[in-house]
């Protein structure tokens, strides 16, 4: 291999730094904006660090009643949506991993084509369907659009899950005389747990984070999600306002963020060691 | 539980198959599967078809308003219409950008990652961070430090010399575009690192080994080593890349709603304009259409160049 020549090395860690600097900054900034007093942010040259860091502004947007009950809306939403989602997935990505069906590769096909076809073909339609159903700007549309939308991949997840667990186990409780519907309950499902907590997070934050469904489905104020409170709110700006701004930016950072930790250590965890040793 | 077929038992191990069937499934697969099935068709793939299929008339908002089939001639206004076009533009240079930008951003980092480098550990968890917002939050993020007096664009550029007075970034017709594909780069550059770094894992450590004892340069190495063997996951990944940026519609519409004057409004942002600020429905899915195919011919271009590099 290669010595280390001094020179290479220095451009290298100057290049790497250079990277953390352009990935780090935007969200230093977020953080060092929601650290502000609003005289500090109305400074003409602003401040890089906070001279006087203060958490007034997390006060601030809690105290703000759009943003306290968009919290609540979309902490409702999500959460419904994660359950349901998840509550469908479970049967039918069974199927996926058992049978060999054309709704597995259907669904595979769908996860790639939702991928390639722009969101305004569905969200016309979409739209439309919702209205005549009367579920147009109500928070059960806006569940039922989630669930259908993050239910492919979710379905996708949790096939992976099942087929990672060996069909012995299946076999063994079929030996003991117990009903498909059993197995699935006592024997599948605890072992699936961790794809289970896997999709329904990914459901949960995809609706949380979601914005462009909310934006067209959603009109009434006292339904809207913290997407969409949070884009109305910048644009009624004042800066003394961005400090608020940013401490609520941060807090609907929270969920994503629990789901990448988590997705990492699972990524290292292995599922099943040793229950069926062949 | 009782209406459930008796289990499987006597089926091949490993490989379970059913004996009657529907879409290959039995009574019980389908008892399984058909709740998740039914709202998908009904709440995606109906609404998908029916969007394309909106495309071809002259559907308009409005209780009572007849929508009839027209045919081409949405396609026809599409043509001459100056909008259509100027927001193609911006969405092409937009899509070309950002993938092309991305690509090489993300190889850099993918290949300093690749590396023993001191404080890997450190830009491993920030290459993830954009990933871990939400969109929305990325967008407001940026229009913090894009902000005309309280934005650390300013400050930076102005400390160090660059600038002598401040600049509204989002809102100057030239400089609009621009920062917003530096915000596109930034927040597609993970997804685009993982992959590039797992392909660089693959790569075969005893050719570059052999390479180096042969007296190539890192750069040769790179090219007749690394290259030949990332060069599949590139391919797809710029294609998948360009098709996301090509329809993507959230980052933009909250750093600009397409403005100023129409410097950044992407076509979906302009297909969402017409269909809900003007209710021309029939349009827009026109124009969602016409985005179809020209993603369709990058498809094309992939599945042609996944056929020759299958070949070597």
């Amino acid at each position: 291999m290669d010595r280390p020549r001094p020179l290479a090395s220095t451009l290298k860690h100057l290049a790497l730094g250079a990277y953390l600097v352009f990935l780090a900054f935007p969200l230093f900034w977020l953080i060092s904006t929601s650290l502000k007093t609003p005289q500090e942010l109305a400074l003409i040259d602003p401040t890089i660090i906070p001279d006087a860091p203060t958490f007034d502004n997390f006060r601030a947007a809690f105290s703000e009643q759009p943003i306290v009950r968009s919290i609540v809306n979309t902490a409702f939403v999500s959460s419904v949506s994660a359950v349901l989602t998840v509550f469908l997935s479970i049967p039918a990505g069974y199927v996926m991993a058992r049978y060999r069906s054309v709704v597995s590769r259907a669904t595979i096909v769908w996860v790639l084509l939702s991928q390639i076809f722009p969101w305004v073909l569905v969200i016309i339609p979409l739209f439309l369907l919702l209205r005549n159903f009367g579920l147009y700007d109500s928070r059960l549309g806006l569940i039922i659009v989630y669930v259908v939308w993050s239910m492919p991949f979710a379905l996708w997840m949790l096939r992976s899950y099942v087929a990672s667990i060996p069909y012995e186990l299946e076999e063994a409780a079929a030996m003991d005389g117990a009903s498909k519907a059993r197995a699935l309950k006592d024997v599948i499902a605890p072992l699936l747990a961790p794809g289970v907590v896997a999709a329904g997070l990914f459901a949960f934050v995809s609706a949380w984070n979601e914005f462009l469904f909310a934006l067209v489905l959603i009109r009434d104020p006292d339904l809207q999600t913290l997407s969409l409170t949070l884009v109305k709110f910048i644009g009624a700006e004042g800066v003394a306002r961005l400090g608020p701004l940013a401490a609520a930016s941060l807090v609907a950072t929270i969920p994503s963020l629990i789901f990448f930790a988590f997705m990492q250590r699972r990524l290292t965890g292995g599922l099943l060691g040793g229950a069926v040793k062949s | 539980m009782s209406l459930l077929a008796p289990p499987r038992a006597s089926s091949a191990k490993g490989s379970p198959r059913p004996r009657r069937s529907f879409l290959g499934l039995d009574r019980d697969g389908l008892f399984l599967a058909v709740p998740a099935l039914i709202p998908v068709v009904i709440f995606s793939l109906y609404p998908l078809l029916r969007g394309i299929y909106l495309g071809f008339t002259d559907a308009r908002a409005g209780r009572n308003t007849e929508t009839t089939f027209t045919g081409l001639e949405n396609y026809r206004d599409l043509l001459g219409d100056s909008y259509f076009w100027e927001s193609f533009r911006v969405g092409l240079i937009w899509a070309f950008s950002v993938t092309i930008l991305q690509f090489f951003a993300s190889l850099g980092l993918a290949l300093l990652l690749n590396q023993k480098i001191r404080l890997r550990w450190l830009a491993r968890t920030l290459a993830l961070v954009p990933w871990a917002m939400p969109p929305v939050v990325i967008g407001i993020m940026w229009r913090l430090v894009y902000h005309p007096n309280a934005g650390l664009a300013n400050s930076v550029l102005t400390d160090v010399g660059i600038i002598d007075r401040n600049i509204d970034w989002l809102s100057d017709f030239s400089l609009a575009l621009p920062a917003v594909i530096l915000v596109g780069v930034w927040a597609g550059m993970p997804q685009t690192t993982v992959v590039l770094l797992a392909g660089l894992q693959s790569v075969s450590k005893e050719l570059h080994e052999a390479a180096s004892m042969d007296g190539a340069g890192a750069w040769n190495r790179f090219k007749n080593v690394t290259w030949p063997a990332i060069a599949p996951v590139v391919t797809a990944m710029t294609t998948l890349d360009f098709i996301w940026n090509f329809n993507s519609f959230g980052l933009v519409y909250v750093l600009t709603e397409g403005g100023p004057g129409g410097a950044t409004r992407l076509p979906l942002l302009f297909a969402y304009e017409e269909a809900f600020r003007y209710g021309n429905y029939g349009y827009a899915a026109a124009l969602g259409n016409a985005m179809v195919l020209v993603i369709a011919v990058f498809v094309v271009f992939y599945l042609i160049r996944r056929m020759k590099e299958a070949k070597n």
